[in-house]
């Protein structure tokens, strides 16, 4: 019965010690029962206020991370659309030949219009597309040298270097929302909230040879 | 567009890292943006109207060197000041993870974050032991600019993460045009760097000197950097010491005059270059390079079609291929035009265009920077209670 009685929760009705039992000495009457107790309360709430802020502090992190992939995705998505645009916009002008241009307006309508799970799949046969026509340095100089050319090439070199610069954030971020996503103590207090899981956008990237020719000019 | 550079080396010091600011800022400056760099400088030192001094910095021994770093509470309210002054669109920090004034703007920043790792420092114990601070202060960043393929693979390593390679800019345009100087013309072999730093490779170059005069008895060599003269050639042979020339710290002007002047320009480099700023310039001057075969190296010198390369701390390589080159005229020349075609991706245009097209990425979607309030205890009650 001496045992059994925890330090903090029964000091209230703790019985009057028996003077006949050997370890009478070590639990005093009233008070320094009492004190141990309250100490104990207070290391226990000062805990509770650092696991607190410790978890507030790493949902506060999240927060700020998810916001960083919300804003790479849309850059990634703006680039995206930009490239696609402008190689729809090269593939209507009739200045590549009949053959070059169906392709490329093929694979930048399928881009412009893909649903979100086949975008990838959508996104890369662009690249491939753009790869394709675009392998020689002649095709780029007949484009060049219509009118309005020299800038829609250049609207077009800046999207395909873009793209994946902007990939390449988006993708950092996701694996750096992954990294304290997995941590124990954000999945067993659910910090991340109902926000999905971060997917990492994976596509061929690749530009063009004659487009990303840096020696150039 | 509004854009804060902050630069975690003193700036009055000499250094790659510094250069490389006062130049970016120059070139955006010059395309009409409104850039604010925040280094630290003594009081005295006169700074550039577009730098803001962070107070000066300590000299503290940090990873085997001694570093001079800015830290503390001082440091720290100038950082948020400068943020709060700035309203900047985009904040690009220098090597972020230099216990300096970068991971200071990093804890104290929030928003479009540009983050340029230039050196490839092997990992230390101190970066493993300060990860769980670094982290949280790094995963803020939201674009990552390497220098060099080389850095990025170290930064992909050691803190995990992708990053863009954006090579370090030059003014191509200043070494093309710089005026050779006749004196040191005429079968000369130059080397620019710290005398007394065996990590720039000039005791390699001492080595295979020797055989080079053995095979071509006039050349001279060209020593451009501070140092011990007279340490440096106690290992050649007395009657060769004059074949040697030291120049000691030479102006900008002279540096690119003494590029455009030699006809090779050797970097027996032996580690620890993550870049090779100054092989761009040697290019750019239309030298032809001989240089050691460095990861950084070979990635600039375009696996060895821009310049030749030798294998590393082989004086007797050195020595073959420099004369292979001496003895050439049509070799050198070829390499030269190669070399001089090769730096237009170097140059200003091209990399700040690229530097631009990053800082437009981040920014598109995003708001501006601020200052961070969430460490605030007030801001975290509120976070708490919901």
């Amino acid at each position: 019965m001496e045992t059994d009685r925890s330090p903090g929760g029964s000091s209230a009705r703790a019985s009057p010690p028996c003077p006949l039992h050997p370890r009478v000495e070590r639990a005093p009457p009233g008070g320094p029962v009492l004190w141990p107790g309250v100490t104990t309360l207070i290391w226990i709430a000062v805990a509770l206020v650092l696991v607190g802020v410790y978890l507030s502090w790493t949902a506060g992190r999240l927060d700020r991370l998810h916001s960083r992939i919300d804003a790479a995705r849309a850059a990634l998505d703006a680039q995206l659309l930009r490239r696609a645009s402008v190689a729809q916009e090269l593939g209507t002008a009739g200045v590549l030949d009949p053959a070059a241009s169906i392709v490329l307006y093929q694979a930048a309508h399928a881009a412009r219009q893909a649903e979100e799970e086949q975008r990838e799949v959508a996104e890369s046969e662009l690249s491939q597309a753009l790869r394709a026509v675009f392998t020689e340095g002649p095709q780029v100089e007949a484009v060049r040298e219509a009118p309005g050319g020299e800038e829609s090439l250049e609207e077009l070199a800046q999207a395909v270097r873009r793209v994946p610069m902007a990939r390449r954030f988006h993708n950092d971020a996701v694996r750096a929302a992954r990294a304290v996503r997995r941590h124990r103590v954000v999945r067993w207090f659910r910090l991340a909230g109902h926000a999905p899981f971060p997917l990492a956008f994976e596509m061929d990237d690749e530009p063009p040879v004659a487009l990303a020719d840096r020696t150039g000019h | 567009m509004r854009i804060g550079i902050v630069c975690p080396y003193s700036w009055d010091v000499p250094g790659g890292v510094q250069f490389h600011i006062r130049d970016l800022a120059e070139h955006l400056i010059r395309l009409g943006h409104e850039v604010s760099v925040l280094a630290p400088a003594d009081d005295e030192t006169p700074l550039p109207p577009f730098v803001v001094s962070a107070g000066r910095a300590v000299p503290v021994p940090y990873n085997g060197s001694v570093a001079r770093l800015n830290f503390g509470f001082l440091s720290a309210a100038r950082v948020r000041r400068w943020l709060h002054e700035g309203d900047f669109d985009v904040i690009h920090i220098h090597e972020p993870a230099t216990p300096s004034l970068g991971l200071l703007s990093c804890w104290a920043a929030q928003g479009p974050i540009v983050a340029t790792f230039h050196t490839s420092n092997p990992r230390s114990r101190a970066m493993i032991a300060a990860y769980p601070i670094l982290q949280p202060a790094l995963e803020k960043i939201s674009a990552r600019i390497a220098v060099s393929e080389y850095a990025r693979r170290t930064l992909v390593e050691h803190l995990g993460g992708d990053a863009v390679v954006i090579p370090n800019g030059v003014d191509v345009g200043f070494f093309a045009s710089a005026e050779p100087r006749p004196e040191w013309q005429g079968g000369t072999i130059g080397f620019i760097g710290r005398i007394d730093e065996p990590r720039k490779g000039l005791p390699v170059l001492m080595r295979a000197l020797p055989g080079i005069l053995a095979e071509r008895p006039g050349t001279r060599l060209l020593v451009a950097g501070r140092g011990d003269e007279e340490e440096a050639v106690a290992g050649l042979p007395p009657e060769m010491r004059g074949n040697v020339e030291f120049l000691g710290m030479v102006s900008d002007e002279d540096k690119a005059r003494l590029l455009r002047s030699v006809d090779v320009y050797v970097a027996p480099n032996t580690g620890g270059e993550s870049f090779g700023i100054i092989l761009v310039e040697a290019m750019s001057a239309g030298a032809p390079v001989l240089a050691s075969d460095l990861d950084a190296f070979a990635q600039v010198l375009d696996q060895g079609a821009a310049g030749e390369l030798f294998a590393n701390e082989d004086a007797d390589a050195l020595a073959a291929a420099a004369v292979r080159l001496l003895g050439d005229p049509a070799r050198r020349a070829e390499l030269g035009e190669r070399g001089r075609r090769h730096v237009r991706r170097f140059d200003w245009a091209t990399v700040g265009a690229d530097i631009l097209a990053v800082y437009e990425t981040v920014t598109a979607g995003a708001a501006s920077v601020a200052a961070d309030e969430r460490t605030g205890l007030r801001a975290r009650l509120g976070l708490a209670r919901d």
